[in-house]
């Protein structure tokens, strides 16, 4: 077996004084060699492990054949947005977990596993040069027809995308002064460029998408509004957006952010480049990041380029209650962080933060941590030790803990029925909420997820969605 | 988006207040009194909040009032009748809750009196026998007079300097209403942090509801982000989606105090550019 062939990256001194993007795109050569590595298994268990099903061995096969628009239209019968999922997919604990090449019994995949992620990124970026757009599939019979989408995340996106392919009108409706969504103020540049997302958004807006920024359904209109302005269905993807915080004692003070803030002050109002730009970002000497998830890595590798843009020696520290193994990151990210010199303390758990006579945080007093038995999740229960205690010296925290249902619209629509972490309630078969005609999908159903999920709900919406106008179109011939 | 009117409302040394009236059809049919919009004069822009003071449903715009105090309001003030801005959305936050209370003082402090016109408009409405209190630094300051008289039920007005009304502070009139042995049934006070203190720790021995509107800095103001998380009664709440209307005897003002200075460095730096 030939070793894995990995991209090229930039190196970490360079890397770190910007936010431009850190792996690069196999080359032509480099997505041959590692697509040749493919056993082509007449038993694809891969696939089995794509949330969307993509058919990987096909779309390998046809790299092998250098016939790349036949693999970027496989991907795409599945996947609407191959260059972005190719960038921020978990594939260690999806495809590339359940490929083959991987060791039983790993909680990841193995380094030989094919790099289907790295492919997939291939073959999408070449689908953007070469412009070639999916074709339209339109059905006559439903194009009279108007669905609005709520939220431009990646949900939203995918469902205004399968729409529109079929004919349908669509008009998304976005809260912030931009589109995408977490992909836009969550994710940094250095992992999803910006240039990636308004390629996709360029797309709909081929297919006739319509949009509407600065627009908060449920604020700025009503669900009912939209109903009166004459839309048939509702799609909603609202996402998690609510920061959760620790509820510690001085989890106020100044210089104490929600990574959700944090990330958003950097990715959607450039505080990065203040003051050109003139939204404000506090950077700190020492920071901790709390937190084992994508979002902790992403805040804490951002962090540490803020240090290094300003002339601050980087010091930033994750803070984890489990250990590495339980980390929910992607491996990739880990790595990435470990390499630019973040540091990692395991088995923490934070309890106090103090501060200083103006109010700003100064340390954090924190547990030590060991492992129990297996909780709910299936990683081992943190457990603290008594007497324990320590103190970590910070001036900026960010709290990467993880994110609740979005509750504008549910609050104000008391028919959208919810479970008790507020998420929306679907028909797992249709995605069809407790109000007829209105569907959601996303991280708004289900809670915190990947942005594959999401495109796989939104997509099974929206197949429920042209069903239902087909139908529809029968029963109302006066339409 | 549109800036359809702009007055300077009020003009002494460097300061100034400038009225807008902004045309923005959704948000002027859902706005209601106590809400806010946040906005983006421009793409390089910081999102800030602002109080809506007014909205016309038939010509379709609301009104916003503000003080130049930082360099998004100082570009938002250099802004023509005919520019547009941004970024608008809205109307954001909890409307305040407007029923028949009885004996209501209400309380503005500088720029503060445009935020509570709009509740004292609805108010009077719902028939509240109104008492109102206005302070500002200097006569030339003073906002929103006629207008807020035509509510009110008795009406006192003070300056630090003394140049018109009661030399002092609406907390000095407020300390005398309050031992007239009257029954008051709601206070609402808006206006610097230490006055919104100072008009909750009078108020607190006497028992009487008292509701202040705060202005926690914001990014996206929708509860995403947290940067204008306050504590109250030992929870963090965030301003946004759980206020910005609060219960001043609950507030921890010294977190919010703290809180608000959290960029003053950097207001500072950027303010000086623009010089």
């Amino acid at each position: 077996m030939t070793e894995a062939v990995l991209p090229k990256e930039r190196i970490t001194q360079e890397r770190i004084n910007d936010f431009e993007e850190v792996v690069s795109t196999y080359s032509e050569e480099e997505a041959f060699q590692e697509a040749k590595r493919c056993l082509q298994c007449s038993n694809p268990t891969c696939i089995l492990g794509c949330p969307v099903g993509i058919d990987i061995k096909r779309f390998i096969y046809q790299i092998t054949q250098k016939d790349y628009q036949s693999a970027y239209f496989t991907i795409r019968e599945k996947n609407n947005f191959p260059s972005i999922c190719g960038r921020v997919c978990p594939a260690e604990y999806q495809c590339r977990k359940a490929c083959i090449l991987t060791k039983k019994g790993m909680s990841f995949a193995s380094e030989q596993a094919i790099n289907i992620h790295f492919l997939e990124r291939f073959v999408g970026d070449w689908g953007i040069e070469s412009g070639i757009d999916i074709l339209q599939n339109k059905n006559e019979k439903i194009s009279k027809f108007k669905v609005a989408v709520v939220g431009s995340g990646p949900a939203g996106l995918c469902c205004a995308g399968e729409l529109a392919r079929a004919g349908v009108k669509v008009v998304i409706f976005e809260g912030l002064h931009k589109l995408g969504g977490v992909l836009r103020y969550g994710i940094p540049s250095f992992r999803l460029p910006p240039q990636i997302l308004d390629k996709e958004i360029d797309y709909l807006n081929k297919l006739g998408v319509e949009f509407i920024t600065n627009c908060i359904i449920g604020k700025t209109k009503s669900l009912n509004e939209l109903f009166i302005e004459g839309f048939h269905k509702i799609f909603l993807g609202l996402g998690a957006g609510v920061p959760s915080f620790l509820g510690i004692q001085g989890e106020n003070l100044c210089n104490i952010y929600s990574a959700n803030e944090f990330l958003t002050r950097i990715n959607l109002m450039c505080s990065y480049d203040f003051p050109q730009f003139h939204t404000p970002i506090n950077v700190g000497r020492s920071i901790v990041v709390i937190g084992g998830g994508n979002t902790a890595m992403d805040a804490a590798r951002s962090a540490l380029r803020l240090q290094k843009i300003n002339g601050i020696p980087p010091n930033v520290t994750i803070l984890y209650r489990r250990t590495e193994v339980e980390m929910p990151a992607r491996r990739l990210e880990i790595e990435h962080a470990k390499e630019e010199g973040v540091n990692f303390r395991f088995l923490v758990q934070p309890k106090k933060f103090i501060g200083d006579e103006n109010g700003f945080v100064e340390r954090l007093i924190c547990l030590e941590c060991k492992l129990g038995e297996p909780d709910s999740s299936g990683r081992r229960r943190p457990i603290e030790i008594e007497d324990s205690e320590f103190e970590v010296k910070c001036d900026l925290a960010i709290v990467a803990i993880g994110l609740l249902a979005n509750q504008i619209l549910t609050t104000v629509t008391p028919q959208l029925r919810t479970d008790k972490y507020k998420d929306v309630v679907v028909d797992t078969e249709t995605m069809q909420t407790s109000i007829k005609n209105v569907y959601a999908g996303g991280d708004i159903v289900g809670g915190e997820g990947t942005v594959i999920e999401a495109m796989g709900m939104a997509k099974k919406a929206a197949t429920h969605i042209i069903t239902g106008l087909l139908t529809s179109n029968k029963l109302c011939k006066f339409f | 988006m549109k800036i359809i009117n702009k007055d300077i409302i009020s003009h002494y040394n460097n300061i100034r207040i400038v009225c807008l009236e902004i045309s923005a059809p959704d948000i002027s049919k859902m706005a209601k009194p106590g809400q806010f919009v946040v906005l983006m004069v421009c793409k390089e822009g910081e999102r800030i909040p602002l109080t809506i003071v007014d909205n016309n449903l038939e010509k379709e715009i609301i009104t916003l009032i503000f003080q130049e105090v930082g360099l998004t309001t100082k570009l938002l003030g250099g802004l023509k009748e005919g520019d547009s801005l941004y970024a608008l959305v809205g109307p954001l936050g909890n409307p305040t809750e407007i029923k028949k209370y009885g004996n209501v003082i209400l309380i503005g402090g500088g720029v503060g009196i445009a935020e509570i016109y709009p509740v004292a408009k609805a108010l009077k409405e719902e028939g509240n026998d109104i008492t109102t209190i206005l302070g500002v630094r200097t006569k030339q300051l003073l906002i929103l007079e006629k207008e807020m008289e035509k509510f009110s039920h008795k009406f006192y007005i003070t300056t630090d300097d003394g140049s018109y009304g009661k030399k002092g502070f609406v907390t000095d009139i407020l300390k005398e209403i309050l031992t007239d042995n009257l029954t008051y049934n709601l206070i609402y006070a808006v206006g610097p942090i230490p006055m919104m203190r100072e008009v909750s720790e009078l108020s607190k021995p006497y028992n009487i509801k008292t509701i202040v509107s705060l202005n926690a800095l914001m990014v996206d103001g929708t509860g995403m982000c947290g940067c204008c998380r306050v504590t109250v009664e030992g929870k963090t709440k965030f301003s946004c989606v759980d206020g910005p209307e609060f219960d001043a005897h609950l507030v921890d003002w010294d977190n919010l105090i703290k809180r608000n200075s959290m960029y003053l460095e950097k207001e500072r730096h950027i303010c000086n550019l623009l010089k």
